[in-house]
């Protein structure tokens, strides 16, 4: 691979901005306006909502490359999908430490007894899953077949954080239709037929 | 700055107030009346009433909640959804001319506008503590009148066993009054006993000033030991009634807000616990006490019931 191609330099600004566009608009809000009367619970929130609008980034970039008729956003996959995971833990992180004052039991109980924190705790473990085996080492030992197939489980993890999302809210889904509906069309996406979308046929 | 720690609060919002009222406190030693407040303070909270530095002393020396975050963390639906859209839209909420009517089972039923309201029962200091169903709270200091006072002035007649509160209904003024999802106005009630207990307020002011908007202008209810949507905001009405009246959260569901919503850290609502909470200013939460800490005022108007299932 060379080293300074224009290409590997837009590679290199789309992860960067991927992995740290989110963390750096939470610093520059903080300085610019603060984080309000209840910031953990600003910082939760926003961190929880980047780390499903990044899986949806990641979702959104197969459909991109067939639709645009070329490869590029496919090398940014990886980088989408770890950034959403990335700030998933910071999410649940923050969760644990501030809310919950990292008692293991506190947060069994809320996984077992709250339905919504249990759609987050699943779409958690699969983020988990599919992080471990994008490690390049483990890849490596993995079929491709095998690959593919474990990595299919992005879909199961970003309807799980939607739903997630949907069950904690009091009295209107409207804040969960947005990333909802993006999940829905990217799936419906998935159906519509090859031909349809390349432009080189 | 990034995360507000706490000390910031404690140096920009709140020590003007606090100051203020170590002020007042400094005048009324001078004045000899020292010894008798420190006497008041010790019989605690509801013998405090009206009384600054008791009431102070009575918060247990906590820190009051900072003023700009009481301002801009609010629950008030009916001025949009989300903690900061009470304040933003603060402007909406038309108080000119405010009547709060009491009627119903009582031998006098009456109207006040506010200025005779508060010329009638001048409002004392009361600093309490506001436990939100949300798991968050503040310690404020409101400026009321218990509501017993004005119970007792309309005198209630012996079949009333509840009182219901209605809060402004102004649909083509209030944003979010037009969405029929919801019972509008909003209302809220109390047992009779609930709502003549000394801690029982009907608050005109917050920080010494009258009642923003966002929290409840001009006349508002505070009910210390419940969940903060039981102290109805914005308050119009207030009627004795016979039976257990119907209320907003009650009525759009039911299992997740009881009627008597009392503070309890072991009954948690179906989405999260109540056993902790986090006091606005504060980065971790601390444990929640029953009643909200007021058990020593109103645990006897809940002798024998069973809170785990009158929650
Ligand atoms: C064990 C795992 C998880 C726990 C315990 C958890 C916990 C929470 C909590 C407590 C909130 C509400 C914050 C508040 O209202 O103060 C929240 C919100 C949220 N979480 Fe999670 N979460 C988990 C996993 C995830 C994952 C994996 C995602 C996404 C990939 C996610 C996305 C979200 C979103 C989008 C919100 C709503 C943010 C908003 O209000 O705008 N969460 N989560």
């Amino acid at each position: 691979m060379p080293a300074w191609t224009s290409r590997s330099i837009t590679d290199g600004a789309v992860r960067t901005v991927l992995v740290a566009g989110p963390l750096a608009g939470l610093v520059a809000t903080g300085f610019v306006e603060g984080l309000g009367a209840n910031p953990v619970e600003a910082v939760t929130r926003y961190l929880g909502r980047w780390a499903l609008r990044l899986l949806l980034v990641t979702l959104a970039l197969a459909p991109l490359a067939r639709f645009a008729g070329t490869g590029r956003p496919l090398a940014w996959r990886r980088a989408a999908g770890l950034a959403a995971f990335g700030y998933a833990c910071l999410h649940v992180a923050t969760y644990a430490v501030f809310d919950l004052g990292l008692s293991p039991a506190a947060f069994f109980d809320d996984v077992a007894k709250r339905a919504y924190i249990t759609l987050g705790a699943g779409a958690f473990l699969l983020l988990a899953g599919l992080a471990a085996t994008s490690v390049r080492a483990v890849a490596r030992r993995l079929s491709p077949g095998t690959w593919a197939a474990v990595h299919r489980a992005v879909f199961p993890a970003a309807v799980l954080a939607v739903l997630h999302h949907a069950f904690m809210l009091k009295t209107s889904l409207t804040p969960a239709l947005f990333h909802g509906g993006i999940l829905a069309l990217l799936l419906a996406l998935r159906a519509v037929p090859y031909r349809w979308s390349s432009r080189r046929t | 700055m990034f995360v507000r720690y706490p000390s910031r609060h404690r140096e920009s919002a709140v020590t003007p107030y606090q100051a203020y009222l170590n002020r007042r406190q400094f005048l009324r030693a001078g004045a000899g009346v020292g010894a008798a407040v420190a006497t008041v303070a010790a019989a605690g909270p509801a013998a405090a009433m009206g009384d600054p530095e008791a009431a102070r002393e009575a918060a247990n020396g906590m820190e009051l909640t900072a003023k700009s975050d009481a301002l801009s963390y609010n629950n008030f639906l009916e001025l949009g959804s989300g903690k900061e859209a009470p304040k933003e839209n603060a402007h909406l909420l038309p108080t000119d001319d405010w009547t709060v009517t009491v009627d119903g089972l009582v031998n006098r039923p009456m109207t006040f506008g506010m200025d005779d309201l508060t010329k009638r029962f001048p409002p004392g200091e009361h600093i309490h503590r506001l436990r939100c169903v949300e798991a968050w709270s503040m310690v404020l200091p409101w400026q009321g009148f218990p509501l017993k006072a004005l119970l007792d002035l309309v005198e209630p007649l012996g079949k009333a066993g509840f009182v219901a509160f209605r809060s402004i209904h102004a649909p083509e003024k209030l944003p979010n009054q037009g969405n029929g999802d919801y019972p509008w106005p909003y209302s809220e009630g109390l047992r009779l006993d609930e709502a003549r207990n000394p801690l029982t307020l009907l608050a005109t002011g917050l920080y010494g000033e009258s009642l923003p908007p966002q929290n409840g202008a001009p006349v508002r209810l505070v009910v210390p030991w419940k969940y903060g949507f039981k102290s109805a905001k914005s308050i119009t009405h207030i009627t004795l009634v016979e039976d257990r009246p119907e209320t907003f959260w009650h009525t759009v569901a039911p299992e997740e807000y009881g009627f008597y919503a009392n503070v309890n850290p072991d009954v948690d609502h179906p989405r999260w616990s109540q056993a902790r909470e986090r006091r606005i200013g504060d980065l971790f939460k601390q444990p929640t006490e029953m009643f909200n800490g007021y058990g020593d005022e109103v645990a006897h108007l809940y002798a024998g019931m069973d809170l785990k299932k009158h929650y």
